[in-house]
């Protein structure tokens, strides 16, 4: 490694301020948004909870505060602080950009917190996971350009002569992002809380879900797969099982994904053409999506024992068996056939929380959970018990929501399409949501059992940040830094 | 005349040539060495010793093989 080295016992100095900032914020944004999960779900289970101050309590304006709210603020800060970490330790070169840095951690906080105030109150442009209105959308996109010229200016200042894998993924997930947000949401503005897409019809639709799974496959894929490079090997205390792996992943990864939105669309007024070419590349999707699993789990090879004594390193790679699991079932449900049974039924939304709970959450929490310490000269969180009480109530919890939404999903599926040998329906669709009741309640318990872990996580957090520096007073201070 | 179907097939052709180069690129015996040390960045600017990694037997504490 001597090539790579800067001068032993030395760092530069790395800019952990904006860092620690997006950590904290990731951890507050995930208790918002999954508060908003479980009461949102607890509307599904018990209606009246829509009256408690209507209109701006009613499902359909909180819906989109909670996909936000876990997307783009709690995963967003999560991306944010992982990032400008992992960049500025694998490029030894602290942070590029002066005021841009602080410009993207409260510009993005203005983001979220009049996302928090326009959504309950209806204003919204009606697509998908980019429900804000122009206004907000233009802040977004200065935000986005400040952050890709921090990000991409640490990179060419840097002292290592490669760029480390984790900044591909980083790098592929900002630059993709800037383009999907762009085009989507173009838009004529009528007033300043109103817009109207530029695309019209099947187009609308066709560009809408373009977005919408690159939004699934770089933001919420590519961004935790360099979360994933970088933090599996440092906590697990080894390098990557194969780096030369992890560039055919890379390559193979960004240039199927973005072929791949088309499946959301299926049995729609697309051309069948598209639905035919969204369903082939999300079935080939599967060969890179678990070649990147692989890697990260047999990055543990020698190191499983690790597993016995690390709850960190457990939420990682129970991360990436989540996320195996849901990259082998979105390109079965993007099956044609397959889909006619799972379309428009709670299994997508099973899909959906088998990625965001176990993959993008547990990954996040996981590095989290290895940023804290490092960020407040510290060996460990205030409280490891608690991280691995956390741990099984993620686990748990996001089991029991998956499974849940697998029985409704099929039950569901099944119910709509069953015929009488008359040839009317055998099911009203009331009959259906009636007949979901049970998994609606199993889903509760589950997002609350995954709240009620992020809770504890905010508590240790809480202690690990206010708790007396002792370590950090030893003598051998310049060496903790390093830990 | 082309038509639609060819275009269809060069672009196949087209991207699996792209995905075998790719590979040969990663794969090949003269890139190895230096693929080796960019999968230790993330050790490379540890200031204390004990948290750089080692070889796979120096840090195997139950002196399991590694699989």
């Amino acid at each position: 490694m001597s090539s790579n080295l800067a001068a032993a016992g030395e760092q530069p100095a790395y800019d952990y301020d904006v860092v620690r900032k997006f950590a904290v914020m990731t951890v507050v944004w995930g208790v918002v948004g999954m508060s908003v999960g479980v009461l949102i779900a607890s509307q599904l289970m018990w209606p009246q909870l829509n009256d408690i101050f209507q209109p701006y309590t009613h499902f359909g304006r909180l819906r989109p505060l909670h996909t936000n709210a876990v997307i783009f603020a709690f995963g967003g800060c999560a991306l944010f602080a992982t990032s400008y970490y992992v960049v500025q330790r694998t490029c030894q070169a602290p942070l590029w950009g002066g005021w841009l840095v602080p410009f993207t951690f409260w510009g993005w906080q203005l983001v979220i917190v009049l996302a928090a105030i326009t959504l309950p109150m209806g204003y919204t442009s009606a697509k998908e996971y980019a429900e804000l209105e122009w206004p907000i959308d233009i802040l977004i996109t200065l935000v986005w350009v400040s952050y890709a010229l921090v990000f991409f200016g640490t990179i060419v200042k840097r002292k290592t002569s490669h760029i480390y894998v984790a900044n591909w993924f980083f790098g592929g997930f900002i630059l993709t992002v800037a383009v999907l947000h762009v085009v989507n949401s173009a838009a004529v503005p009528v007033t300043l809380t109103k817009s109207y897409s530029a695309y019209a019809g099947a187009m609308d639709a066709m560009i809408q879900w373009w977005y919408g799974h690159n939004a699934v496959g770089f933001f919420l894929t590519a961004g935790f797969l360099g979360i994933m490079y970088y933090f599996v090997p440092k906590q697990a205390g080894r390098p990557v099982y194969s780096y030369q792996l992890s560039i055919v992943h890379f390559w193979a990864l960004i240039s199927l994904y973005i072929w791949a939105g088309s499946h959301h669309l299926h049995y729609s007024a697309l051309p069948d053409w598209a639905q035919s070419l969204g369903m082939v590349m999300s079935l080939i999707l599967l060969a890179p999506s678990w070649g990147g699993m692989i890697n990260g789990i047999m990055t543990l090879s020698g190191a499983w024992h690790k597993l016995r004594t690390d709850p960190t390193l457990r939420f990682l790679v129970v991360s990436l068996s989540f996320y195996g699991m849901s990259t082998f079932e979105g390109p079965m449900m993007a099956i044609k056939t397959v889909n006619a049974l799972s379309h428009n039924t709670d299994w997508t939304i099973g899909h959906v929380h088998s990625g965001a709970l176990g993959w993008v959450a547990m990954i996040s929490i996981g590095a989290l959970y290895h940023l804290f310490p490092v960020l407040t000269n510290r060996k460990a969180m205030w409280s490891v018990p608690l991280i691995n009480a956390h741990f099984w109530l993620a686990t748990v919890g996001t089991v029991l929501y998956i499974a849940a939404m697998w029985v409704n999903g099929i039950m569901q599926g099944l119910m709509w399409r069953a015929f009488n040998a008359d040839g009317s329906l055998t099911y009203s669709f009331v009959e259906s949501v009636e007949a979901s009741y049970p998994g609606y309640f199993i889903r509760v318990v589950g997002g609350a059992m995954f709240l009620l872990g992020m809770l504890l996580m905010a508590y240790n957090t809480y202690r690990t940040l206010t708790a007396p520096a002792e370590e950090a007073d030893a003598a051998d201070n310049a060496q903790l830094q390093a830990a | 005349m082309m038509d639609i179907n060819d275009l269809k097939g060069i672009s196949t052709v087209f991207v699996m040539i792209a995905f075998l180069g790719v590979c040969w690129w990663a794969y090949s015996p003269s890139r190895k060495k230096q693929f080796e040390e960019a999968a230790n960045a993330p050790f490379a600017d540890e200031v204390d010793p004990q948290a750089t990694p080692v070889e796979p037997e120096g840090d195997n504490e139950k002196g399991q093989e590694k699989l």
